[in-house]
């Protein structure tokens, strides 16, 4: 098992050269001149000159793909062009924000869709059944950020129970966290309703019937513990793109979260910053998956056996 | 042969019939047909309906902020403007983005899937590893770098949707394709010494076909979120274009004032991505009987 942990994290290494070289390449196309964005549109030519030659910014892509790669595995991801502090500092400054969001959030979606999910299985093909499908079918279609929108005019604007934006306390959490919990919701909602109906269509459920256990313990014991799996993959893929992709909500909210800014950061041409941001966010969306599978193990013994023969 | 061609022509007639057959069933997939095709007119004749200079960009200052009327159902904007008229125009842009982005990814993602899928081996290895790396930087983020490094208009929003569709199109075409090509009949045209080509056009594909349709429909609605939400960070379609998601980013500094603004264009993206996802699982129940619930 710790074998297996471990050959996992080193295939992280790979994907981040992988989506590294990607940002960077990417980026190489961006118009705009770094050495600009540093000095300002004030600079003469010598000094914008001296900054690209002393920045490196001359050399070939691959070179400087090389020194950026090198300097990565040291912790350095290079210099903001436009408040020149460490973009390392600045993603673990924002970071925890946005895991906090992305937490609350899965916290949120966990708690509507499970029970709505389990009762639509359950109760297949009844009216609980329709509400539980016209909710998430109305949800999938729903965009977030005006979601966002509409919970800050209800709750914020016209009731003024909860703060609009900013990220102050317990408060000022629970509407962005509504906002991207209930996003969610739809898939996880179909997902655990489609994973409890194979499940229950199992023999191993008639026998526990037949033996006159109640409801309740077939549908908890033995139905649900068999039916985790489909859901908690769908869970992991929620948080590893909420941890990238809540640049929306963030937005929506003004939650100092690294989505908020990294936008910020694209507005002023900041591409130093952008790329680094991205290339931590890979490393974070793999340490997720490849927490899921190690998750895996925990749930189902066979999957555990499976990870120790291989 | 020319009776082969006419007996192949008929089963495909014939396929088509009943695939329409159990879509017309589906009462919720009929519904969201009719109001596609309502959106589609208004989408084409947005011109004919509305006089863009008079009627969608010319302001109005005198009736700034007007809840909804009899006079203008869903209110004016902050410049006077009538609302119902600016969302009407906007269906076009929605539709336009969400259908030209997922075409183009499709047209790119279902060959490189194909191939993937039937080649196997290394190909397989190498392509999966790159479309995996491109799953693992969030699609989001992904356009709004693509967005930003081409420059924001309505053209380079579209392409950058759609490289984010490449990878979703791939992984679809490819899990179809090593499904179909265990198939006899696929193993009796290469034995005939068939082009890989060939079989894969003529013989693959076609199998492949409901997965990938079922799959581009549904992805239509996700790149109008997309979409919608590039435009309301200020990185898609620049106002005054009444693109929906520039309208919401519009209406957030009236949102005290005049909440009518904010209501309207959200409903109108909702109602899209709805009736567009209607249609697919109409699409996905008629083609493939076993998925129906």
């Amino acid at each position: 098992m710790l074998k297996y942990i471990l050959k996992r994290i080193l295939t992280i290494i790979p994907v981040v050269i992988a989506v590294s070289f990607i940002v960077f390449f990417i980026m190489d196309f961006v118009p705009t001149d770094p050495a600009v964005t540093a000095l300002g549109d004030g600079a003469t030519e010598e000094q914008l000159n001296y900054y690209r030659e002393t920045h490196g910014l001359n050399d070939p892509l691959i070179v400087r793909y090389a020194r950026y790669m090198a300097g990565i595995f040291r912790g350095d991801l290079g210099t903001s062009y436009a408040n020149q502090l460490p973009v390392w500092d600045l993603f673990f400054d924002k970071f925890p924000n946005t895991l906090r969001l992305a937490l609350a959030s899965v916290v949120v979606t966990v708690l509507l869709s499970l029970p709505l999910g389990i009762l639509a299985a359950v109760k297949e093909n009844t009216w609980v059944d329709t509400v539980c499908s016209t909710l998430s079918f109305v949800g999938l279609a729903m965009p977030n950020f005006w979601l966002g929108l509409l919970l800050i005019m209800l709750f914020a604007v016209n009731l003024h129970w909860l703060p609009s934006t900013g990220a102050a306390g317990f408060s000022s959490l629970i509407l962005p966290a509504i906002t991207c919990g209930t996003g969610n919701m739809a898939a996880l909602t179909r997902i655990t309703r489609s994973s409890m109906l194979d499940v229950l269509r199992q023999d191993y459920l008639r026998t526990a019937r037949s033996k006159g256990q109640s409801e309740r313990t077939i549908i908890f014991r033995h139905a649900f513990r068999n039916a985790q799996i489909p859901v908690v993959t769908q869970i992991g893929i929620q948080m590893s793109t909420l941890i990238g992709g809540a640049v929306l909500t963030e937005r929506v909210f003004a939650w100092p979260g690294v989505g908020a800014f990294m936008v910020d950061s694209i507005q002023k041409s900041d591409f130093e910053v952008v790329t680094g941001f991205v290339i931590m966010l890979a490393i974070f969306v793999s340490l997720v998956l490849l927490l899921v599978d190690v998750l895996y193990a925990f749930l189902d013994p066979r999957i555990k056996a499976q990870y120790s023969r291989n | 042969m020319k009776k082969n061609q006419d007996a192949a022509i008929s089963v495909k007639e014939n396929r088509a019939l009943e695939v329409w057959r159990q879509f017309r069933r589906n009462k919720g997939a009929m519904i969201g047909l009719a109001l596609l095709i309502v959106l589609v007119l208004v989408a084409v004749f947005a011109d004919v309906i509305w006089d863009y200079e008079n009627d969608i960009i010319q302001m109005q200052i005198g009736n700034r902020l007007a809840p909804p009327s009899w006079e203008h159902p869903f209110g004016t904007d902050n410049y006077g403007r009538d609302m119902l008229a600016r969302i009407g125009y906007g269906t076009r842009y929605s539709l336009l983005i969400g259908f030209v982005s997922v075409l183009i990814g499709t047209v790119i993602g279902v060959p490189i899937g194909a191939i993937s899928g039937y080649v196997g081996g290394k190909v397989d290895n190498v392509i999966m590893r790159i479309v995996d790396t491109f799953t693992i930087i969030p699609s989001l983020l992904m356009t709004i770098i693509l967005v930003s490094v081409l420059g924001t208009n309505l053209f380079n929003l579209m392409i950058a949707l759609s490289i984010s569709t490449i990878p979703v199109m791939t992984r679809i075409t490819r899990a179809s394709v090593m499904v179909v090509r265990n198939n006899d009949y696929i193993e009796s045209a290469r034995a005939i010494g068939a082009p890989t080509g060939l079989i894969l056009l003529k013989h693959v594909l076609p199998n492949c076909f409901s997965p990938i349709l079922v799959q581009a429909t549904l992805r239509v609605g996700s790149s109008i979120i997309s979409a919608a939400g590039l435009s309301y960070i200020g990185l898609g379609v620049p106002l005054p274009t009444p693109e929906w998601g520039a309208l919401l980013s519009a209406s957030k500094s009236f949102i005290i004032k005049a909440q009518h603004m904010c209501l309207f264009p959200g409903l109108a993206i909702m109602i899209t991505v709805m009736v567009i996802n209607l249609v697919g699982d109409g699409l996905r129940g008629a083609l493939d009987p076993k998925l129906k619930r």
